[in-house]
């Protein structure tokens, strides 16, 4: 494989693997110029400026987007109040798993559409957006649908009763997957929704809101508005909601639990990470290479549970980074609407500039850089994959997320030390486990403090699966049966 | 003398990785220190490599370097001197309704085929890497291996006098799970002595280690690793008799066995998959399986083998909807 960045093959004078450019057609989708805010299950203008929603592969404009201002987020909420109490929570646990169903199955049908979509705006390659974000979308739906009927079984005790409105606020990373996350188990559990989506990624969510109108959800049950950080800000603390649930950053995180502290709104925060992934030499090392990668190139990284610090054991250090670095030369960057491409674009301006500052930092502090071996597009955000490696754990690389394609490794020499130096960090989302003697791989699972942990594999995720973190990786649990607690009271108590 | 501090063959890869002390029980510390492979890691990177989108340029050489390295074969008792000159025919134009069809590697047969395969191919016969076609004969007693060790000598002697390139013989699975790994590997090297002409040089060797019948990964990370060691020029994954035969995670398997090979010593060792490769589609995932687990300098005729008889008109058909824009059908291309 040395000679991988080389080889065209010889007498043939033809480059294989230079593949033929391979786009996903856009012709699927069908993009209004401007796009307005879904209140009441209506498309209605936003009283705020509008912005544009470009592509961070070409920085070209894709569509306009409404702004909503204070008086759009209290028509939303007050749609979703009125839909509680009018419609939704008035049908059957039953009735409210149909619309799910329904909407599991329209998510389906119209997926390549979703996924091109989800590509062209977020930056992420096609082949993730159509086999992992797009499939896990319907599996929520399907899964938590299943649940609308059985809240009676979800460990609150009998008939446990929904909260009200809940406002959602999800990041940029997996615009329809966290969307899903949200909505899903909400729904179910007989709450009604205004959700708001990043405000760099609004586009999947909206041909989502007309998969609503699809499927024919009543009005108001889903509203969906988009703005930036105040718009989020006023739907979080409108006193008429009763249940927040937050994805993205600490620092946000932060303030969202001072403002609503008291307030008697239930909150769910799924903040940042930096998670380790603890390779041990008896690991089944080829898949544990691919471990890695997956681990933190993922999505550009950008994913709050990316196994971003690499803890090796001393011994195989050396021979892990080699075969690390042969991969990573394979890796293909490029054209996120390719099939081919395993690295697409950075999501914005504003977050390729904060990769570059935490890796410059850690070049400062000393550790060692490398950069895969890939050609950089001339227009768009983009970052080829990075690997420092000399960190140390008091680097800045290895104690503050950077959410980029930027992988730091350390190492160790003992299972405790692993496990000192994976739990050393303020968070506590996720880490992973590299090591072919079962016995080993629980002991150390057993003593990590961090929500999910992966044994064997990395960033694989599954409805009927509990996700969330410690920490300041923030609280709550998304996804399985304990998904639901986030959306329910017991009958013997009110949150209000 | 203790079984496990027998000596075994002294073979020359093995003494140098090794060491000159080479018995049983060294081999079986230096198979057993193998790293492990972890089964679902595995199959998701190989659905994943499965995934790319090969088109219009990148497919079309891809169609004519799977021709090039097919192994067109017919193992059935069945045989006749007349089906083994109509697939040398096949073999030398595959395509008679276009000649810019490449031809293919080489034609398998059983040993007693080899002369009349080598008479027919005539000044066809040589090798792949010019052009030319080259004739490999399955022998030690295939498909099951399950003969004395003189027969398989014998057998595989009598392919190589009769004009053999190429041996594909089996190991003894039996001897594998049993744990008697020195005494595969003596037969393996065995073999491979048997493989030498009367001029010195050698036929390739190509092991068959029937990952369908090693049923776990760690056993065929094993099987791969102690046929380099016993002197393979390829490694093989199956006799087409057994079910499961080439799978594509065995493949990556044995292709990241053959990466580390050459990471350690330089030294470049072939793959083939065989039996159940039977549609352009799945060979194209091979061919990306190969070139981004290897390189691409691997997919060349002594490098890289598919094994297989009906992939070669599923090709034919691509490559004429390639050339027309239309699909046609079986009776548009010929029977071996």
């Amino acid at each position: 494989m040395t000679d991988v960045s080389t080889g065209s093959t010889p007498g043939s004078g033809s480059g294989f693997l230079d593949y033929a450019p391979a786009p996903e057609s856009t012709s699927v989708l069908h993009l209004k110029q401007s796009y307005g805010l879904f209140i009441n299950g209506e498309f209605t203008e936003g009283h705020g400026t509008p912005f544009q929603t470009i592509s961070p592969a070409t920085e070209e404009r894709i569509a306009e987007i409404a702004n909503a201002n204070s008086a759009d987020v209290d028509a939303a909420v007050a749609a979703a109040r009125r839909a509680y109490e009018r419609s939704w929570s008035t049908l059957s646990g039953a009735d409210r798993g149909k619309y799910l169903f329904r909407i599991a199955r329209l998510v389906q049908e119209r997926a390549r559409e979703l996924a091109v979509a989800e590509s062209l705006d977020n930056g992420k390659p096609i082949k993730e957006s159509r086999d992992v974000d797009v499939p896990l979308v319907a599996a929520w739906f399907f899964y938590y649908a299943g649940w609308a009927d059985k809240l009676d079984y979800a460990g609150l005790g009998p008939a446990p009763r929904a909260l009200g409105v809940a406002a959602q606020v999800i990041p940029w990373n997996f615009p329809l997957l966290m969307l899903a996350w949200k909505i899903a188990p909400a729904l179910a559990a007989g709450n009604t929704v205004v959700l708001k989506p990043a405000e760099t990624t609004p586009l999947s969510a909206l041909i989502f809101a007309e998969i609503l109108q699809q499927a024919e959800l009543p009005a108001g049950v889903v509203n969906i508005i988009t703005g930036a950080g105040d718009t989020g800000e006023a739907l979080v603390n409108h006193p008429d909601v009763n249940k927040v649930a937050f994805t993205g950053s600490t620092a946000v995180g932060r303030a969202i639990a001072k403002s609503t502290a008291g307030s008697g709104k239930k909150l769910t925060l799924e903040l940042g990470g930096k998670a380790a992934n603890i390779v041990f030499d008896d690991a089944p090392i080829d898949q544990a290479i691919e471990g890695i990668v997956n681990g933190i190139f993922f999505n550009q990284g950008h994913v709050c549970c990316a196994g971003s610090r690499l803890l090796v054991q001393e011994n195989v250090h050396d021979e892990v980074v080699e075969r690390l670095k042969e991969r990573l030369s394979t890796l293909r960057l490029g054209d996120p609407l390719d099939k081919n491409t395993d690295i697409g674009a950075i999501n914005s301006r504003e977050q390729l500039e904060r990769i570059r500052e935490l890796s410059d930092i850690g070049e400062r502090e000393g550790a060692e850089r490398w950069t895969a071996p890939c050609v950089i597009p001339e227009k768009g955000f983009w970052f080829a994959p990075t690997i420092f490696t000399n960190v140390s754990t008091s680097s800045t690389i290895a104690r503050e997320e950077i959410f980029g394609p930027v992988l730091s490794v350390l190492t160790f020499r003992t299972p405790a030390e692993a496990v000192a130096k994976a739990n050393n960090t303020p968070y506590g989302l996720s880490a992973g486990i590299w090591s072919d003697k079962g016995s080993r791989i629980l002991a150390v699972a057993d003593q990590l403090r961090a929500g999910v942990i992966w044994a064997n594999t990395f960033n694989r995720f599954d409805p009927a699966s509990p996700f969330g973190g410690y920490k300041e990786s923030g609280y709550g649990r998304e996804g399985g049966r304990q998904g639901l607690a986030a959306y329910l009271e017991s009958a013997g108590w009110s949150a209000r | 003398m203790n079984a496990t501090s027998q000596a075994l063959a002294p073979a020359e890869r093995a003494v140098e990785l090794i060491g000159s002390d080479l018995t049983e029980k060294s081999l079986r510390l230096h198979l057993e220190g193998l790293p492990g492979v972890d089964a679902v890691g595995l199959e998701q990177r190989a659905a994943a490599l499965g995934t790319r989108s090969i088109k219009t340029t990148s497919k079309a050489w891809a169609l004519d370097r799977i021709i090039e390295l097919i192994d067109l074969t017919t193992l059935e008792g069945a045989d006749t001197p007349g089906k083994v000159r109509s697939l040398v025919a096949k073999a030398v134009n595959p395509d008679p309704s276009d000649t810019s069809t490449p031809r293919v590697a080489a034609v398998c047969v059983y040993g007693d085929m080899v002369a009349t395969a080598v008479e027919a191919l005539g000044a066809a016969h040589g090798d792949p890497d010019s052009g030319l076609i080259s004739v490999a004969a399955v022998a030690t007693a295939f498909p099951s291996g399950r003969a004395s060790l003189p027969v398989k000598l014998a057998d595989t002697a009598d392919a190589v006098a009769a004009g053999a390139d190429e041996i594909d013989m089996v190991i003894d699975r039996g001897a594998f799970l049993a744990g008697n790994y020195g005494s595969v590997f003596d037969q393996i090297v065995a073999v491979k002595e048997a493989c030498r002409r009367d001029d010195g040089t050698f036929a390739h060797l190509k092991v068959i280690l029937e990952t369908g019948e090693l049923n776990t990964y760690d056993n065929v990370r094993r099987a791969s690793w102690l046929s380099i060691l016993a002197g393979a020029d390829f490694i093989k994954t199956s006799t087409g008799k057994v079910s499961p035969a080439a799978t594509l995670p065995v493949t990556l398997l044995m292709l990241e066995v053959v990466r580390d090979w050459h990471r350690l010593t330089g030294e470049r060792i072939g793959v083939k998959p065989a039996g159940g490769i039977r549609t352009s589609k799945d060979a194209i995932k091979y061919l990306v399986t190969v070139a981004e687990t290897v390189g691409e300098q691997w997919l060349q005729p002594h490098l890289f083998r598919f094994g297989a008889s009906s992939l070669l008109n599923d090709v034919l058909l691509q490559r004429q909807k390639l050339t027309t824009g239309r699909y046609s059908g079986p009776d548009y291309v010929t029977m071996d």
